[in-house]
């Protein structure tokens, strides 16, 4: 019953929406919700199924497309992608269920939403470069559409620029794909796009550098990666909370997997001698959207700076190479998919009453609005990294990993997210604490069962992750460390293999230090 | 006295000759029909014609099976030459054909099609560009290519507006100027081996290492130049967005098609061997036309005010694109090419039959053209499904997956990698990225723009019909499921290209 539950859970979402075309518009909303749902306790069924004890590829299907050319339908996960399309299925309900209800075209909205889940889950699970690539790009036309239609006043500039920046990347890195095709077919004499058959080949490392780079250019502008970040401030800024949720939470998200997924495995010479120039753009990127952040009036521009600042200490894990430093990447992108898709809700949330998002216009929230306050707190604290929020572990786990490559890079890092408590806080202040200066603001009505519905399980995600971060961290880790065994063994060069460590070798000392004990 | 000829009737194997004599019975019988009776209503000529179409599909189909036992068939004193890219290309005109005649079905009355001729012209035109396929000899590419150039002019300028004249005259002009590159180019390969076929002026040239090499280049330049003209690239694209925009929608979207498979193929043959023979400019200039052509369309492109215009565009950069393999020259590469038309066709059939049933007769006050961006403004408002069909085939155009073109922009790319391109090959792919701006344009309009004037409601399926929502119902699900269509596409072309040697 459960062999192709992937594929249900890829397809399910777009047959739904398929049919959603003839649902009447009054009970568009219901069905939406209703098709969310399930889709979510799906993913909660892959979970319940998943064999946590397992580190490769589970759920494995397979189906030639072109078999000549060698692209096959092949979709699998393992803990990296699990708990990503478990998220993705999250906000998908969360987002539909608190569209605001007088949302223009609300069909049309909700169509555009269950396409775009078959696209986030479909990346995910793809285990083929070309299907991953089609899911890659197919996602962009919703988000489009979602920005183009539904945005701010220069929402047409801003889902052009997302959708043209981030196309243009993608091209370079199918490039980059047909490349590696071919290598393959150079050395076994057939073609094939298997992501798990390119894992076995093992390049000289020149041509990995150029590929790493041809890739580099399309996961970088998806994170986005200083200097290709300036699309996300606009599209931010334009979409519709809806549109900025599902960005933030997993869109973005899609470039810092396909570092693990792609780059890490298929280039590991590559990744260790790009090692220190990443880490210094990921810096540059915490410590310069932290400040521009500073700089915001717009409480939504603060929390889309603040989302960049924290993906460069994702890429920062990401490149430590080694399994504490993946692991925290991994674990921060769900952590900060939960929060800082939840600080997009808040805003939504306070964008609805008073339709502006301008800090100016607020202050002394705390007092009408009580709950909104709380939450916004906690949401707050917990993208600030506070020990025991859900960010704290990953956020933790990464700096950790990356120490042991460079602990001056760490350091400034670290520092860096001081900033980034400073400017939270700030916000905080500004928006909650004090008088009630507008008149306006004085009977806000505080949060409706719907957004509390929304906000309050995404509280305690962020709490309950924080204290006992567990049963994600595990299934994570061993997946990580088959993924970084097999970049230790790939690699070429003496250097990567010292940089990469060797989990086989540690993981024996280890048996026969609690040997010894014993 | 001149000793008799013995001509064996065997040897003449009258049956190449079947697939083209077909449409020229049918153009004939149409003519027979008229003078029968006179008066008769377009659907009859419409079926007549596919009917024939249908007839030469299955022709094609024997000489398909043909090639596949015996190989390469020559025919006709070794003029006709029954080749896979012969085969694969006369299906993809034919199809084409068959596919773009149902347009003539509107709800609106269009002069062109109450005269018989048009589709008799039609016919003939088809087995001209038969003929240009299914030879290797220069003088009978010529006469292919004059009689459907001459058809072609004509259909345009029955088309009977102010701007269609325009279109036709400009095109016979540029056309007529082609043919004479085109002769001389082919009087100075003559001149040089003493044979006006492809592969004896091969034989000969390769035999005496291209000694002439002066001589060969000033050839290659005026035949390449008269296929430029053919093929609209830049800087011999100039007539083309004229024409489009002179001509009816349909008739445009033909255009894009089945004109340019004909004179890539014989691109493909007259190349090959010049591409493999390791002469430095044949190569550089052609990699010249393929690079300025793919990104200088683009950018005009990029600037166009009207719809149709932009697919003219469009259409000159994909020209461009597909040129690319016949630069490539190698197996993948000109089955990419051929792949690449296979899809392209389905999804040009797609968009230009959107602006069809889009036609207006008289355009509103302050509009400024018949396709312009403003007309469709909104349209997902007003017209949901067709706006989204519409956008369908520009994600298409534009390559974004699994959508038809995408694949074959993704061989056509892959092929040159695999060559050794990798230069082009990132061009063709950033390439792809600016196209992506322009069809985008479109989709911003009709997705999130409000509707500009509530009169162009009426105007999106004025000129809708039961045949013409079929064919765009063919594109459609053509374009969707390519990826289905893809690998046996891939293989049955794969096979034709690789027994033809190319």
């Amino acid at each position: 019953m459960f062999d192709h539950i992937l594929s249900i859970l890829i397809f399910f979402p777009a047959v739904a929406a398929l049919l959603g075309f003839v649902v009447k518009p009054a009970g568009i909303r219901a069905y939406g919700v209703a098709v969310a749902t399930v889709e979510f306790v799906l993913s909660l069924v892959l979970w319940l199924l998943y064999d946590p004890n397992v580190s490769g590829m589970q759920f494995l299907e397979t189906l030639p497309l072109v078999p000549s050319f060698g692209i096959n339908y092949i979709v699998g996960i393992d803990g990296i992608s699990l708990f990503i399309i478990i998220l993705a299925a999250f906000f998908t309900m969360l987002g539909i269920a608190t569209l605001p209800q007088n949302t223009k075209d609300e069909k049309n909205m909700i169509v555009t939403l269950l396409f775009l889940q078959m696209t986030m889950v479909g990346v995910f699970a793809a285990l083929d470069a070309i299907v991953f690539y089609v899911f890659w790009e197919l996602s962009l036309v919703p988000m489009l559409y979602i920005i183009g239609a539904w945005g701010g006043p220069l929402r047409i500039y801003a889902s052009i620029k997302f959708f043209l920046y981030t196309f243009a990347g993608s091209l370079v890195m199918l490039v980059g794909m047909l490349f590696m095709a071919y290598f393959y077919y150079q050395v076994t004499g057939k073609w094939s796009f298997a992501l798990l058959d390119w894992y076995r080949l093992v390049l000289p490392v020149s041509y990995q550098v150029w590929l790493f780079l041809a890739f580099f250019l399309g996961f970088a502008i998806k994170v986005p990666m200083f200097p290709f970040h300036t699309w996300l401030p606009y599209a931010h800024g334009q979409a519709p909370t809806i549109g900025s949720v599902i960005l933030a939470a997993i869109l973005l998200k899609m470039g810092t997997y396909a570092f693990i997924r792609f780059s890490l495995p298929l280039f590991p010479d590559a990744s260790v001698l790009f090692m220190k120039p990443i880490a210094v753009l990921a810096i540059i990127m915490i410590i310069y959207t932290a400040m521009v952040a500073y700089a915001q009036k717009d409480i939504k521009q603060v929390v889309a700076y603040s989302s960049i600042s924290h993906m460069g200490v994702i890429i920062l894990g990401t490149f430590a190479l080694n399994v504490e430093g993946i692991t925290g990447s991994i674990f921060l992108m769900i952590g900060h998919g939960v929060v800082s898709g939840a600080l997009f809700l808040l805003v939504g949330v306070i964008y609805e009453r008073r339709h502006t998002k301008l800090m100016s216009e607020f202050g002394g929230l705390a007092d009408v609005m009580p709950r909104y306050a709380l939450i916004f707190g906690i949401m707050l604290m917990a993208s600030v990294g506070l020990p025991l929020t859900i960010n704290f572990v990953g956020e933790f786990l990464s700096f950790l990993g990356f120490y042991q490559q460079s602990h001056i890079l760490t350091l400034i890092a670290g520092s860096a997210i001081i900033v980034g408590a400073i400017y939270m806080l700030s916000a905080f202040k500004k928006a909650f604490f004090g008088n009630v200066t507008k008149k306006e603001n004085e009977n806000l009505p505080d949060l409706t069962k719907t957004e509390l519905f929304a906000l309050v399980p995404l509280s305690i995600i962020t709490i309950w992750l924080g204290v006992y971060p567990k049963p994600v961290l595990e299934p994570i880790n061993n997946s990580v460390e088959a993924v970084v065994e097999l970049m230790h063994e790939k690699a070429i060069t003496p250097e990567a293999k010292l940089k990469i460590p060797d989990v086989k070798a540690i993981r024996i000392a280890d048996a026969a230090v609690v040997k010894e004990a014993e | 006295m001149l000793a008799p000829i013995n001509v064996n009737f065997e040897s003449l194997n009258i049956m190449t000759l079947v697939p083209m004599l077909i449409p020229i019975a049918g153009a004939l019988l149409i003519l027979v029909v008229d003078l029968a009776k006179p008066k008769m209503d377009k659907s009859l000529y419409v079926m007549l014609s596919i009917l024939f179409l249908f007839m030469d599909f299955m022709s094609l189909m024997g000489s398909a099976s043909s090639f596949m036992q015996n190989g390469t068939i020559l025919g006709m004193f070794d003029v006709m030459l029954v080749d896979g890219l012969a085969v694969v290309s006369q299906f993809i005109i034919v199809v084409a054909s068959m596919l773009f005649i149902p347009l003539a079905l509107t709800s609106k009355r269009f002069h062109e099609f109450s005269y018989p001729e048009f589709f008799a012209l039609f016919l003939f035109m088809i087995a001209g560009f038969q003929f240009m396929v299914a030879t290797d000899n220069l003088i009978l590419i010529f006469v292919g290519l004059e009689t459907a150039s001459l058809a072609l002019y004509t259909l345009i300028a029955m088309h009977n507006r102010e701007k269609s004249f325009e279109a036709a005259v400009k095109y016979f002009t540029m056309g007529a100027l082609a043919a004479g590159f085109f002769s001389f180019g082919a009087m100075i390969f003559y001149a040089i081996t003493g044979s006006v076929e492809i592969n004896q002026i091969a034989t000969v040239l390769t035999a005496n290492g291209f000694a002439d090499i002066g001589y060969v280049m000033v050839g290659v330049a005026f035949i390449l130049a008269a296929f430029a003209f053919k093929l609209s690239l830049v800087p011999f694209h100039t007539w083309a967005p004229d024409v489009y925009e002179g001509s009816s929608a349909a008739m445009a979207g033909y255009m894009s098609i089945v004109p340019k498979i004909a004179g890539f193929i014989v691109a493909m043959r007259f190349f090959e061997f010049l591409i493999h023979s390791g002469v430095f400019w044949v190569e550089a200039i052609l990699y010249f036309f393929v690079i300025v052509t793919m990104t200088a369309a683009n950018l005009w492109a990029l600037v166009q005010t009207d719809v149709k215009r932009m697919l003219a565009y469009s259409s000159i950069s994909h020209a461009g694109f597909a040129m690319a393999a016949v630069m490539i020259g190698t197996t993948q590469a000109n089955s990419a090419l051929l792949l690449y038309w296979v899809l392209f066709t389905f999804t040009n059939l797609g968009s230009f039959s959107m602006l069809w049933i889009s036609r207006q007769k008289k355009l509103l006050p302050g509009q400024s053209s018949d396709h312009s961006y403003e007309k469709f403004a909104g349209m997902i408002k007003t017209a949901p499904m067709a706006a989204t069909i519409m956008a369908l085939f520009m994600l298409s155009l534009a390559g974004v997956p699994p959508f038809a073109l995408f694949w074959g922009k993704l061989y056509m790319i892959s092929s040159a990698v695999t060559a050794g391109y990798t230069v082009l090959a990132l061009i063709m792919a950033l390439n792809s990225a600016i196209a992506g701006y322009y069809y985008l344009k479109l989709i911003v309009y009709m997705f999130m723009k409000e509707p500009e004037d509530e009169r162009y409601e009426k105007v999106f399926s004025s000129n809708v019909s039961l045949s013409l929502k079929t064919i765009i119902g063919i594109a459609a699900i053509g374009t969707i499921f390519a990826f289905v269509a893809v690998d046996p596409l891939l293989q049955a072309i794969g096979g034709f290209v690789y027994n033809s040697g190319y």
